[in-house]
């Protein structure tokens, strides 16, 4: 399944604000068609990656293409090609279902008829039927969640950036949402995905683990737990975060 | 007494790192202070005015001509009758008429008394009053220099009235109205805005579940607002006595007296707000167009209440700052002591009274 | 000795239509640390808002260290710590600021309590002059309890304390809390980190306003025996597709690298689950029965409930 067309490259990539180095030359790859664990500590600096790679921050030094683009330059064209969703800005509480869709579809360019169907399709996958025209407030938060995906990924971006979106959830809603996501990686969509559970770290493909603002450890799940030599994703995170010397 | 000095330092601190409300704090009051101030006082140069000139004499024509030389006025028409004032007024050409009777020559000379009118466009009453002033001077002039250093009887009349705005009273009528929109801006909305704040933040959830008695977070909150009101006050007063030569008439101990008591209105509004709301921007909306607009329509300050419809004259009585407006103004501006403004002083204890009962009687002691 | 008790507590929000708990009822053991597991939107808050005073229950009792929650809310208004689940100190002002003023509010000094809060705040007092909106989540929790401490309360409430906090803070914040424990202050905490179930003497499983389940981890989990296997082979997706098709299963849900398959009790459900996935054309396959874990427990009450 996975290819070798890269859809995020990095080298050297660096973020300064003021004296403090928030991403410290950091280069990495990510597979067309992956599942890319992105962890880290608190403050080791995982989000302002992550908006660099999302076109919303211009980096201080390094480079980095994300689905071909140049984020110094082409970050406009980034934010096309990409999905984006976080736990805290998701969705508008105060639209329905479809309203929602319908809109997030038609920020990234759908033309009416599409947005018909394929919010039909969506709320049909979804089994949200009844609650299409519900507002989206009154649902729970699990809903909520699987709603924001589908809208991140309705335009078939060539990835999706994923912010703690499990975070909160109970186990049952949990597991379908990685449902939803390897439904995703079949479609040739590659995911880029943040999480403090370190069961979901296990799903991934390749996992990279940040500490203060570097990339101390990046492989498949098992080749961590072998080169750390220990039995689980939180014995590697455990043993890797615990140098971090950044007072967070 | 601890926790109040630790409440008290704790507000300033909030203030004191949050630019924009000190701006909003210090800054409206000189801004609007200034912007009023100067803006309608140096507007008078180079006016245009009219000439109705009905005995067109030696002397009349001499005048005219000072008129048109001065630096506050040039006459762009000559007038032939009185019905033609109205309507140049109307086409905005004209600021001022200055009429002179017939035969103002020969009064002069035979019965030592001649008599000059001025008519002002009072659309605008300050420039208006600042015009009738220079224009004062320009007659007093002349007549001092046709008097020589003789000391005989006999002097010009100067009658001078208003058209459209004819009880103006003074040209710094906007203190007294700039001091009460400031004092509900800050007192309700910057107090209610904070409490709300607290809310919103979840560190009223906080203090709730804490030993201190819950009104005591809101007391506590509402008087560092007492203190940079009244700082406002003194600004604002400062200011017009300084930079904008205020003349001081009125007792201004009275006044701040007064003025602490209206921060009280607007302090109890302020905690009215706070306790129906939850979010500050439901109480930034409540403030401006809950209070700001009828304090600025209602007060006297922009629009004469006696011109207003019967209705609004009615409403206009529920607004608190119509009463602060007038006890203010009937102070600073007419000289006028307590036994002026007793009344206006009852309404507000009352209305302060009624805000208070509902505010402590809203008050939440938990969350819903 | 009971030291938080809840009586067929119910509460409904926007005029009964929404049901936020659902005649809850359990008791605290002075001393305990207490874990309150679910999902967000169970009703943790809530209850934490009624046991802390904040709101009012529709129906139901409820008392803390003895007082009644709705007659008594200013005695018990002093002796609890709260944490809420939002951050909620001033973010505009220091750490150093925060800490002093909470102190003053609850009538004492950091100074008086300094004993209790000491291992805590050593780690955040090199930061001490940093306004607290600018620390990170790791470091404003650890704050945010120093502040809930600062009076030296006897039950502490916790509200979601860990949530989006990375596994190394957390275990840190743990392993604070035990040592809380020890200075005889009772605890409440709420999670949705099941594998926090661990650290608490005993929990309450909390899911749609109702309570699923509440004893010790080890109670809970012997109540609850299941047919469970850990499987996993080469194509794992794949393999979830096929095992939640086979005839016998129950449910399946992955679980890091192995899926969890509860099979039904059938005799040859599980002799037959082999020669099935070889058939789908899996390889290196994996089957071993285990027992349920916390979270295996969850989705069974859930999909029981």
């Amino acid at each position: 399944m996975l290819s070798q067309e890269t859809v995020i490259t990095t080298h050297n990539l660096t973020k300064s604000f003021g004296d403090f180095t928030a991403v410290n030359a950091i280069t990495f790859e990510v597979k067309a068609g992956e599942i890319f664990g992105f962890l880290g500590a608190n403050g080791a600096g995982k989000t302002t990656a992550m908006r660099i790679l999302c076109g919303l921050l211009s980096p201080t030094s390094g480079e980095a293409t994300v689905a071909g683009f140049d984020v110094y330059k082409e970050n406009e064209s980034i934010k096309k090609h990409i999905g984006y969703m976080s736990q805290k800005f998701s969705l508008f509480e105060d639209l329905t279902v479809r309203e929602n869709i319908e809109f997030f579809g038609g920020i990234y360019g759908l033309s009416r008829k599409e947005l018909k169907e394929k919010g039909n399709d969506l709320i049909q996958r979804l089994g949200m039927g009844k609650e299409a025209e519900k507002l989206v407030g009154s649902l729970p938060l699990g809903w909520k969640q699987k709603i924001s995906f589908s809208t991140a990924i309705l335009h078939q971006p060539k990835i999706v950036f994923l912010d703690e979106p499990t975070g909160g959830v109970d186990p049952i809603t949990r597991r379908q949402f990685w449902d939803m996501i390897y439904e995703a990686t079949d479609s040739g969509i590659t995911v880029f995905v943040t999480t403090h559970y370190m069961d979901e770290a296990e799903y991934c493909n390749r996992v990279s683990i940040m500490v203060d603002g570097s990339i101390s450890a990046l492989d498949t799940p098992n080749n961590l737990k072998h080169q750390f030599d220990t039995d689980s994703m939180e014995g590697v995170f455990l043993k890797l975060a615990r140098q971090a010397k950044r007072g967070e | 007494m601890k926790l109040f000095f630790a409440f008290i330092r704790k507000e300033f601190w909030h203030v004191l790192r949050d630019t924009r409300s000190l701006i909003i704090l210090l800054g409206l009051p000189v801004m609007m202070m200034l912007l009023f101030g100067f803006a309608l006082s140096n507007e008078v140069k180079n006016s245009n005015i009219g000439i109705l000139d009905l005995s067109h004499d030696e002397s009349t024509i001499q005048l005219a001509d000072r008129f048109d030389q001065s630096r506050y006025f040039s006459v762009t028409q000559k007038l032939k009758r009185e019905s033609e004032i109205a309507e140049a007024f109307r086409k905005n050409e004209l600021r001022m008429v200055v009429i002179f009777p017939p035969n103002f020559q020969e009064n002069i000379s035979h019965n030592k008394q001649a008599q000059i009118r001025f008519i002002g466009d009072a659309t605008d009453p300050n420039t208006s009053n600042i015009m009738i002033n220079y224009a004062t001077a320009i007659i007093r002039d002349y007549q001092n220099e046709i008097l020589g250093e003789q000391k005989l009887p006999y002097r010009i009349e100067l009658e001078s009235s208003m058209l459209y705005n004819p009880k103006l009273s003074s040209a710094f009528n906007f203190v007294p109205g700039v001091m009460t929109l400031i004092l509900m801006l800050l007192g309700a909305m910057m107090t209610s805005v904070s409490i709300v704040k607290e809310k919103e933040k979840g560190t009223m959830e906080i203090l709730l579940v804490s030993p201190m008695r819950p009104i005591m977070v809101v007391i506590t909150k509402a008087i560092p607002y007492l203190l940079l009101c009244f700082v406002d006050v003194l600004l604002i007063l400062l200011l017009a006595y300084t930079v904008l030569d205020m003349p001081m008439r009125g007792n201004i101990g009275l006044l701040l007296a007064e003025s602490i008591l209206f921060i009280f209105t607007t302090l109890s509004l302020g905690l009215l707000i706070s306790n129906l709301v939850d979010t500050q921007q439901v109480a930034m909306f409540i403030s401006l167009v809950g209070l700001l607009m009828p304090a600025l329509i209602f007060s006297g300050f922009m629009f004469p209440l006696e011109n207003m419809p019967l209705p609004m004259q009615v409403i206009s009585n529920i607004v608190p700052t119509k009463w602060f407006y007038s006890i203010v103004s009937t102070i600073m501006v007419k000289g006028l002591g307590f036994e002026y403004v007793w009344k206006q002083t009852l309404i507000l204890v009352g209305m302060t009274l009624f805000y208070l009962t509902i505010a402590m009687k809203k008050f939440k002691i938990r969350l819903e | 000795m009971a030291e938080v008790i809840i009586q067929n507590i119910t509460k409904t929000y926007e005029k009964g239509t929404v049901k936020a708990l659902d005649n809850v009822s359990f008791t605290v053991k002075s001393g305990e640390l207490f874990g309150l597991i679910g999902a967000d939107g169970a009703g943790k808050t809530s209850l934490f808002r009624i046991l802390t005073t904040l709101l009012i229950p529709d129906s139901g009792k409820a008392s803390v260290a003895g007082f009644d929650v709705i007659q008594d809310f200013k005695k018990i208004r002093e002796i609890v710590g709260y944490m809420p689940g939002k951050f909620s100190l001033y973010q505009d002002l220091s750490i150093e600021e925060n800490l002093n003023f909470f102190a003053t509010v609850f009538g004492t000094t950091v100074e008086e309590n300094y004993e209790l809060i000491r291992e805590i705040y050593v780690q955040i007092e090199p930061f001490k002059k940093r306004l607290a909106g600018q620390l990170s989540g790791g470091m404003k929790q650890k704050l945010a309890l120093c502040c809930a401490l600062i009076h030296e309360p006897k039950v502490l409430f916790l509200d979601e304390p860990t949530t989006g906090v990375d596994p190394v803070s957390r275990k840190e914040f743990w392993e604070m809390l035990g040592r809380l424990k020890e200075r005889g202050i009772t605890i409440m905490v709420s999670t949705p980190y099941m594998d926090e179930a661990k650290l608490c003497d005993r929990i309450a499983l909390i899911q749609n306003s109702k309570i699923l389940d509440i004893d010790t981890l080890e109670g809970i989990l012997s109540k609850n025996k299941q047919n469970l296997f850990a499987v996993n082979s080469d194509k794992m997706y794949q393999l979830l597709k096929d095992l939640r098709a086979y005839p016998n299963t129950i449910s399946c849900f992955a679980f890091g690298q192995k899926h969890h398959l509860q099979l039904n009790s059938g005799e040859n459900s599980l002799k037959s689950l082999l020669p099935y996935l070889k058939q789908k054309g899996h390889t290196n396959i994996s089957i071993k029965a285990i027992s349920p874990d916390i979270e295996d427990t969850f989705i069974k009450l859930m999909q029981d409930a």
